[in-house]
C-alpha cells in the first residue's frame, strides 16, 4: 500500500531502502574480550585492543559470529562460507584505530527475505541485500566541557550487524512497519535487544520520490533516526522537500542528511563530493572468515519459531485472524502467553480476552505483559468458568476487574462474592413471569411486533437476578412465554 | 674470563660455560653491559636497561642454582624497538611514540624472557621498521662496526631497518638480538654486519605487541653470531598464539635438534636465474658462485631454476606494504597516547601531531599508500599487486617442486656510506630486491656471512624455504657456515680491543 505524495504537477512515489545498525547481543567485544555490557562508567570497559595501542591485534569473537548466523537465518538470508573483514579508514577521536573493521565485497549473509505486516492485515514481502558484521566506534562527548570534547570508548569495538534492505519500502507506515517486523525478528532470535533508546538498534533511511513506476530518483541518506516514530516523521519530511524542490524545477543532490528531531527537519551534512574515500582494503590482521556448513546447520537446528512462522500457525492452527494473529505475536512473551491460555481452551476465546481484555487494561496502566497481575493460568481458570456456564460472560468482566485488583483466582472471587450463575429453571421461570406480570404495557407491544422489546425483558430478569441468571436459559423461557 | 673472552663467545658456548659456572649470568652480562658503554658511538641503543639485566641476570643464577635453566637463561640480548616491553619506552625510532611505555608485553619477548634470556636494552632502526640503513631513526643514525679497508674514515650503515639489532650482535655488544623483517629487514643488516640472521615463515612467531608496519608482511625473526644460536633463539620465540590470528597453529620443531647430525648431502639446492639482475657487483655473483659450489662440495644438489614474476617484487611490495602501513600508523593520532601538538582545531591538531611525530619516510610511506587505496586506484595499485604477490608464491612454489631451498645473493653490494643514496628512495628500494619477495611469498629465509669483498666487507648469502620448513633452511645455512669458516672481525672493534 504505497504511501503517494500529491504534488502540483501530479502524483508521487516515495522508494525507501533502510540500513539498519542492530548492535550484537554478547558479553564481549567483537575483535577483544572487553565487557560490552552498556551503562558502564565512561571508559571503564576498553582493552588494550579496543584503545588500538601500538602492536595490538584483533581476535575475532566466535560467539558474535555464530549471532550474526542467526541472524541471517532469521533473515531467510543466504550465509556466505567465505567473508572477508575490511578496513575502513577515516580519522575521527573516537575511533581509536584510524579505521573501522567491517565487511564490505564479501559481508557474512547475503540475500534474503521478511514479511512487513500492514493495517488491514496486509503483508508484504521486503527483500534483504546483505547483513555485514563490523566493530562500533567509541562515543564523543561534547557538552562535558566549554572548549574540549571527550571520548568514552566503552562502546568502541562493540560488533553491530548491519542490515541493509533492497529499496521495497513505499512510505513512513511501511518503513515503520519494517523497522518494527526488523526488531522483533532480532529479539525473537535473541541476537539483538533492539533497543533504540539505548542506541542498540539504529537506522539510517534512504528516500527518494519518482513518479509512480518510473525510473528511481536520487537518493538522500537520513542519519540519526533513532525511533520508529522519528523515521516515519523524516521521511514524511524528505519525501515532501524532495517533491518540493524537483517541482520548483531544481534537483536532488546525493548528499547525506540529518535528522533534528527538535526542529522535525532534515539538513545536509555533506554532499556526495565531500563523502569520505574510506580506501577499504582487506583487513591483514585477520583471515577470510570461514565457516562449515555443519556448524551453520547445527545453528539453525537452534532457531526458534520466527514471528512469520508463528502468525501463520496461529492463523492456521487457531483460526485466528491475520490482525489478532499479527498483534499476539510481535513479542514472543505475548504469544506464549497467548498459547499457555489457549491450550486446550477455544482460542479465539482467548485470543479475545488476552487481547481486549488483558492487553488493553495492561496498556492503559502502562505495563508491559511481564507485569500482569494475572497469570495465564489465572486466565485460563475465568475462561473455563465462562466455557462450563458457572458465571456468564458479563460477569467475568467483572470478575477479570476483581482477579487484576487483587491478582486472585476466578474461582475464589467467584466463590467469595457469590456470582455463580443461576441455571435452576424454575427459579429463572418464577422471575421471568413476575416480570411479564409487571409489565403488561411491554408485553402488549412486544406481542404487537415490537421484536425490539425482547432485549428490555431479559434486562429486567437479570437486573431481578443480580445478573447471575444464565442468559440463555432466560432467553429460551422469555421466548416461550412472549409468544 | 676477561670481557673480550665472554663477549666473544656464541649463545652456545656461553649456556655451556654457565652451566658449568665458569661464570655467572651476572658476569656474562656485566661484559656486555661494559661493551656497550665502549661502544656508544655506535649509536646502537635508544635505551639502554643495564638495571633491568643485571636483575635477570642475578635471578637467572638464582634459577639455574635450583636447576631450573630454561633454554637462553642467562644470555643477554638486545630487543628492536618495534617489540612492545611492559614498563619500558617503546619508540619504533619515532618522535611520536618517544615516550611512550607500553603496559604490556609482547608475545615475542615474554616467550624469549619465559626462556630466561636477559634484557639489555632496546635498539634503534629505521623509524617504524621503514627503511634500509637505520638512518630514518628520530634517534639519529646507527653506525656499522665494520669499516672498508680502503676508506677507514667513512662510515657505514649497518643496514636496516634492524641495523641495531645487526650492529650490537656484530659489535660483540651482545650475543644475540631480536628482529623484525617485513621485506629485509632482518636478512639484510646481517649481511652489512657480517652475522647471522633469520626470518621464520610469516605466522611462525606471533606479531602480538609488535609495533605493525605491514601486518601481511611482518615476521618477527633472530640474529645471531652462529646457526646454531639462531636455531636457539628462534624455537624459543615460535608458536602459535592466540591473540594474533595469522599466527599458525602447527607444533614448533626442535631447530636445534634438527641441526646437530644434519648436512646437506642429497640437499637440493635451486639456483634461481632471476636473481642474476643488471648490474649486479662482480663481487656478489662471486660470493654467490663460491656458496653454490661450496654445497655442491657437501653433497648437495645443484638445480636452476626459474621465478619468472620476482622481478615484479619491489614494486609490488612498494605498493603493498605502504597501503597497509598508511592504514596502520592511523592510529598516531595524538588522542590517546604518543605525542600530541594542539592546532587550533581537530584538523590542524592531526596534522600539526604527525607532521611533527612522523619521519620523512614513515610521511612518503603513508602517502603513496593512500594514494594506492584512493578510490579510482584501488584495482590499478592494491589489486594488481595482490595478483602479482600470488604468482610470486606460486614461482616459489613451483621451485619447490624441484628443490628444497634455494641458494641467492642477499644485497646487492655490501654496506655502503652513511648519506649515500638518501636523497634516491628508488635506489634506497634497489636494496631491497633479494629479500623483499619472500615476504610477498610468507617464506622463510636466513643471511650467513659468506666472506669478505676487496674492501674488507661482509658479504653474506641468503638460504631460501619451504613454507614452515626452517629446519632445512637452517641445515643449508649450516653448511654454508661451515664451509665459509668466517671468523673476520669488524676492523673498528679490533683497534678498540686492542687499545
Amino acid at each position: 500500500m504505497a504511501q503517494i505524495i500529491k504534488g502540483r504537477t501530479g502524483e508521487w512515489e516515495i522508494v525507501i531502502g533502510m540500513e539498519v545498525h542492530a548492535q550484537v547481543t554478547a558479553n564481549t567485544k567483537l575483535f577483544s574480550g572487553a565487557s560490552a555490557v552498556f551503562g558502564a562508567e565512561p571508559n571503564s570497559q576498553v582493552s588494550m585492543v579496543d584503545a588500538a595501542m601500538p602492536g595490538m591485534l584483533p581476535t575475532l569473537n566466535a560467539y558474535c559470529v555464530e549471532q550474526a548466523v542467526r541472524t541471517g537465518l532469521g533473515l531467510n538470508a543466504e550465509i556466505h562460507a567465505t567473508s572477508v573483514f575490511e578496513r575502513k579508514n577515516y580519522f575521527y577521536p573516537d575511533l581509536p584505530q584510524g579505521y573501522q573493521i567491517s565487511q564490505y565485497l564479501h559481508p557474512i549473509v547475503g540475500k534474503g527475505k521478511i514479511e512487513i505486516d500492514l493495517p488491514q492485515g496486509d503483508v508484504k514481502e521486503i527483500g534483504i541485500t546483505r547483513l555485514h558484521l563490523e566493530q562500533d566506534a567509541g562515543k564523543s562527548l561534547h557538552d562535558q566541557h566549554p572548549t574540549k570534547s571527550f571520548v568514552d570508548l566503552n562502546r568502541s569495538g562493540c560488533a553491530l550487524m548491519e542490515i541493509v534492505s533492497e529499496p521495497d519500502l513505499r512510505g513512513a507506515e511501511e518503513a515503520a512497519a519494517y523497522l518494527s517486523k526488523l526488531r522483533m525478528i532480532l529479539r525473537y532470535l535473541g541476537t539483538c535487544d533492539g533497543n533504540m533508546e539505548e542506541g542498540s538498534m539504529r537506522a539510517d533511511v534512504n528516500v527518494s520520490v519518482r513518479k509512480p513506476g518510473g525510473a528511481l530518483g536520487t537518493r538522500c541518506e537520513i542519519k540519526n533516526v533513532n525511533s520508529v516514530k522519528a523515521v516515519q516523521m523524516a521521511i514524511d519530511y524528505e519525501s515532501r522537500r524532495q517533491v518540493d524542490i524537483i517541482e520548483d524545477g531544481g534537483t536532488i543532490h546525493q548528499e547525506t542528511r540529518l535528522w533534528d528531531p527538535t526542529k522535525g527537519e532534515t539538513r545536509s551534512m555533506r554532499s556526495k563530493e565531500d563523502a569520505h574515500d574510506y580506501r577499504y582494503f582487506p583487513d591483514p590482521d585477520l583471515l577470510p572468515l570461514v565457516l562449515d556448513n555443519a556448524w551453520i546447520a547445527s545453528i539453525k537446528q537452534t532457531l526458534p519459531e520466527l514471528p512469520d512462522q508463528k502468525k501463520h500457525r496461529f492463523m492456521q492452527d487457531y483460526g485466528l485472524g491475520a490482525y489478532d494473529s499479527g498483534v499476539l505475536i510481535a513479542e514472543r512473551i505475548r504469544a506464549d502467553f497467548f498459547e499457555s491460555v489457549a491450550k486446550g481452551r477455544d482460542a479465539k476465546m482467548a485470543a479475545n480476552w488476552v487481547l481486549n481484555e488483558l492487553l488493553g487494561v495492561l496498556n492503559k496502566d502502562g505495563k508491559n505483559l511481564d507485569q500482569s497481575p494475572i497469570t495465564a493460568a489465572q486466565l485460563g481458570g475465568l475462561i473455563d468458568l465462562i466455557v462450563d456456564n458457572t458465571i456468564s460472560g458479563k460477569i467475568a468482566k467483572d470478575v477479570f476487574a476483581d482477579m487484576y485488583a487483587t491478582s486472585k483466582d476466578a474461582a475464589k472471587i467467584v466463590d467469595e462474592k457469590g456470582l455463580k450463575q443461576v441455571t435452576d429453571i424454575g427459579a429463572i421461570e418464577k422471575t421471568v413471569d413476575q416480570v411479564i406480570a409487571a409489565n403488561p404495557d411491554n408485553v402488549a407491544a412486544y406481542r404487537g411486533g415490537k421484536d425490539k422489546l425482547f432485549g428490555f425483558f431479559v434486562g429486567q430478569v437479570m437486573k431481578e437476578t443480580g445478573g447471575k441468571a444464565n442468559p440463555e436459559i432466560v432467553n429460551q423461557l422469555l421466548k416461550d412465554k412472549l409468544k | 674470563m676477561t670481557q673480550k673472552s665472554l663477549t666473544h663467545l656464541s649463545i652456545t658456548e656461553a649456556l655451556a660455560g654457565l652451566s658449568k659456572k665458569e661464570f655467572s649470568a651476572v658476569e656474562y652480562t656485566r661484559a656486555h653491559i661494559e661493551a656497550t658503554e665502549q661502544n656508544r658511538d655506535l649509536n646502537c641503543y635508544i635505551t639502554e636497561t643495564p638495571d633491568i639485566a643485571l636483575r635477570q641476570a642475578a635471578e637467572s643464577d638464582a634459577r639455574r642454582a635450583k636447576g631450573q635453566a630454561g633454554l637462553l637463561d642467562g644470555v643477554p640480548i638486545a630487543i628492536k624497538d618495534l617489540f612492545c616491553t611492559q614498563g619500558v619506552r617503546t619508540t619504533a625510532a619515532s618522535r611520536i611514540l618517544d615516550q611512550f611505555v607500553p603496559e604490556y608485553e609482547s608475545t615475542v619477548t615474554s616467550k624469549i624472557f619465559a626462556e630466561g634470556a636477559v634484557m639489555l636494552g632496546k635498539v634503534n632502526l629505521d623509524s617504524f621498521g621503514m627503511g634500509s640503513t637505520t638512518g630514518s631513526s628520530a634517534f639519529g643514525q646507527t653506525f656499522n662496526p665494520w669499516r672498508s679497508t680502503t676508506s677507514p674514515d667513512v662510515k657505514l650503515v649497518p643496514g636496516g631497518s634492524s641495523g641495531g639489532s645487526s650492529a650490537v650482535v656484530a659489535a660483540r655488544m651482545a650475543p644475540g638480538a631480536l628482529g623484525t623483517d617485513t621485506g629485509g629487514s632482518i636478512r639484510q643488516p646481517a649481511a652489512f654486519c657480517g652475522i647471522s640472521g633469520i626470518k621464520p615463515t610469516y605466522g611462525r612467531c606471533s606479531r602480538f605487541g609488535v609495533i605493525a608496519y605491514a601486518s601481511s608482511l611482518d615476521q618477527a625473526g633472530v640474529f645471531a653470531r652462529t646457526v646454531e644460536d639462531c636455531a636457539l633463539m628462534l624455537k624459543s620465540i615460535s608458536g602459535y598464539d592466540p591473540k594474533d590470528s595469522t599466527s599458525a597453529n602447527k607444533p614448533v620443531p626442535d631447530f636445534v635438534a634438527g641441526l646437530q647430525g644434519g648436512n646437506v648431502k642429497r640437499l637440493k639446492v635451486g639456483i634461481p636465474k632471476e636473481y642474476r639482475v643488471e648490474g649486479m657487483p662482480q663481487e656478489i655473483d662471486e660470493s654467490w658462485h663460491k656458496g653454490t659450489q661450496w654445497l655442491k662440495d657437501q653433497g648437495a644438489e645443484i638445480v636452476d631454476i626459474s621465478l619468472p614474476h620476482v622481478k615484479y617484487a619491489l614494486p609490488a611490495y612498494y605498493i603493498l606494504a605502504p597501503c597497509e602501513a598508511s592504514s596502520n600508523l592511523a592510529r598516531y593520532d595524538g588522542v590517546r597516547y604518543g605525542r600530541r601538538i594542539e592546532g587550533k582545531d581537530l584538523k590542524e591538531t592531526y596534522e600539526l601531531t604527525r607532521a611533527h611525530g612522523f619521519q620523512d619516510e614513515v610521511k612518503r610511506r603513508i602517502m603513496v599508500g593512500t594514494y594506492a587505496l584512493s578510490a579510482g586506484y584501488y584495482d590499478a595499485y592494491y589489486v594488481k599487486a595482490q595478483k602479482l604477490r600470488r604468482l610470486i608464491r606460486d614461482d616459489y612454489m613451483k621451485a619447490f617442486e624441484k628443490c628444497d631451498v634455494l641458494l641467492t645473493p642477499i644485497t646487492p653490494s655490501a654496506a655502503f656510506p652513511v648519506g649515500q643514496n638518501e636523497d634516491d628512495p628508488i635506489k634506497m628500494y634497489l636494496e631491497d630486491i633479494f629479500t623483499i619477495s619472500l615476504n610477498l611469498a610468507g617464506l622463510p629465509g636466513m643471511c650467513v656471512p659468506a666472506m669478505l669483498n676487496a674492501e674488507g666487507l661482509p658479504l653474506g648469502l641468503q638460504i631460501i624455504g619451504r613454507p614452515w620448513d626452517e629446519e632445512t633452511v637452517l641445515r643449508a645455512a649450516r653448511g654454508l657456515e661451515i664451509a665459509a669458516d668466517f671468523r673476520a672481525l669488524p676492523g673498528m672493534l679490533g683497534t678498540k680491543m686492542a687499545a
